[in-house]
């Protein structure tokens, strides 16, 4: 076998496809268990000509942030659980002034401090988050390293294509493992390629200027262009992956490192006979409705997989599946899920045995 | 093709085991998924990871049924032995197991680890006597190889001495069945 590959955690592969994405400015604050990506950038941000700093907390890294994305760079900054609710504010700040830029989120459990283990109940502020104020964020979920590598390099393209936040929303499991990984080749970001950014122009040339939008365009003009950015990004930008759905008795719907175990589960519920089938969304946000279209009759229920303590996708699947069939909430809160709970779940859900969940 | 758990206490090399066995193991077959219990862990903690080497798609990274459990201690050889499946392979560090009635429906070796590595002066290397004898043991890859990648992975690093070679070959040697 030809060693195209490298061996790295999923926290390692973000920094790197980052680094080969032309990402040249990162600025950002330790905290379990995103810190290898900080680390990574430590070591190797210089060596590509760019910029690394730890900020002396999550606010100032994403001031910093907002100044290098305005000039032109391609941006990142990354953190998890409570220091990624300290860059709500600056994300309203970047989506007021139509800034692009990457964000990570590596997901633990748990409110206030929580734990430093892996969860997936930061899905609603990462989804419906982003601050104050009406604002979409691109939001792609690896659930593999490769996908790490790849997802990352393209968020810096949908950043830049929207003039939007992207996030990477991933979690403990996803972010501390190693797997193999095809990581995407390096490629240059010209800064000054923009006609929008803060570059200073020659005397009597009128210069750029960086201020909420609605100052500069006002209204209708701001929501109008928002409203149809909006609504292109939803269109143009569901991605996901489905198993098994095409004979499926229960679909079950997962992400990031539920979606593993779930791959799992069909594969093992199936040579028992148990028919099972997976939508796994790659972007959260949009979430992938179409995923959810022309799903064939045997289908009797969705089951979701999630690692929170209510169902936090549950609203975005019953959207998707337009009420026509039950939802079922295998929630394991604090734990990873394992395969044979999930098969016990839905035998059960399949012999009338679990109600269907309402959604809170 | 293998579902594996490296356990022990911090300090013992139980992750570096595992980082050595997924780099060879690379090699050779299309997935690994290695995983580690991360945090509070400290020198003297409990440690321990997971390993899965597979050809076909890796779906959960945490295996559920194991078919090797590499133990170095006692306690780690008591919270998984219960995980490992009718005919797998558990090997035990004999230097720090007191008298345990083994089980009949697993193959177990055991290998007085900490001795061996203390006693050809490299304590450190500990894990790399396990991971001879589990070599030996399951036929897992081919043992001379493995050992030759070994060497190759702390040259990559810049810090190999003769003496990690010399104690994974003891751990081929001196591994008993039980």
């Amino acid at each position: 076998m030809s060693a195209d590959y490298v061996l790295m955690k999923g926290n390692e592969a973000i920094a790197e496809a980052a680094l080969r994405a032309g990402c040249r400015f990162y600025a950002g604050y330790p905290i379990t268990p995103q810190s290898e990506i900080l680390e990574y950038m430590s070591v190797n941000m210089e060596k590509h000509g760019g910029t690394f700093i730890q900020g002396e907390n999550e606010i100032a890294s994403m001031s910093m942030l907002f100044g290098a994305s305005a000039a032109g760079a391609r941006v990142m900054s990354s953190s998890s659980g409570p220091g990624f609710d300290l860059k709500q504010e600056e994300i309203s700040y970047l989506t007021s002034n139509n800034l692009p830029a990457v964000l990570v989120n590596s997901m633990r459990y748990g409110t206030g401090d929580g734990e430093i283990t892996p969860g997936q109940d930061s899905y609603w502020v990462s989804t419906r988050g982003g601050g104050h104020g009406d604002k979409r964020l691109i939001v792609l979920a690896p659930a593999s390293v490769n996908e790490c590598a790849e997802l990352t390099y393209l968020a810096f393209d949908l950043a830049e294509k929207y003039r939007n936040v992207v996030e990477i929303l991933t979690d403990g499991a996803i972010s501390q493992m190693i797997e193999k990984c095809t990581l995407p080749p390096a490629k240059e970001h010209d800064i000054d390629k923009f006609d929008w950014t803060l570059t200073g122009k020659p005397l009597g040339v009128k210069k750029n200027k960086m201020n909420n939008l609605t100052n500069i365009i006002g209204h209708p003009a701001y929501s109008e262009m928002m409203l149809n950015k909006f609504k292109t990004m939803f269109a143009e930008e569901q991605r996901w992956e489905s198993v098994e759905t095409e004979d499926a008795e229960l679909v079950l719907v997962a992400y990031g490192i539920s979606s593993r175990v779930c791959k799992t589960a069909v594969r093992e519920a199936r040579r028992s006979g148990i028919k099972l089938g997976l939508i796994r969304p790659i972007t959260v946000w949009p979430f992938p409705r179409k995923a959810f279209e022309a799903l064939p009759d045997s289908v009797r229920g969705f089951v979701t997989v999630e690692m929170s303590i209510s169902s936090q996708m549950g609203e975005d699947i019953m959207m998707a599946a337009k009420n026509s069939r039950p939802l079922y909430g295998c929630l394991t809160n604090v734990n990873i899920p394992r395969a044979k709970q999930i098969i016990d779940f839905c035998r059960d859900v399949l012999s009338g045995k679990i109600e269907p969940m309402e959604v809170i | 093709m293998a579902d594996i758990i490296f356990a022990g206490f911090g300090g013992q090399g139980i992750l570096t085991a595992g980082k050595i066995l997924i780099d060879v193991a690379a090699q050779h077959v299309k997935n690994i998924c290695w995983t580690s219990s991360y945090g509070a862990a400290m020198r003297g903690g409990t440690a321990s990871c997971s390993i899965i080497i597979s050809d076909e798609e890796i779906g959960n990274p945490y295996p559920e049924e194991l078919d090797i459990l590499l133990a170095m201690n006692e306690p780690s050889y008591h919270k998984f032995i219960g995980d490992v499946k009718d005919g797998g392979y558990v090997i035990v560090n004999g230097s720090l197991m007191g008298d345990v009635e083994y089980p009949k429906n697993v193959n177990v070796y055991s290998v007085d680890a900490t001795d061996i590595a203390n006693g050809a002066g490299n304590g450190r290397a500990a894990n790399l006597v396990m991971l001879g004898a589990m070599m030996k043991a399951t036929g897992l890859m081919d043992a001379d190889s493995f050992g030759e990648s070994l060497n190759s992975y702390f040259e990559k690093k810049g810090r190999n001495t003769p003496s990690n070679l010399e104690c994974y070959r003891l751990g081929m040697e001196k591994a008993e069945k039980k």
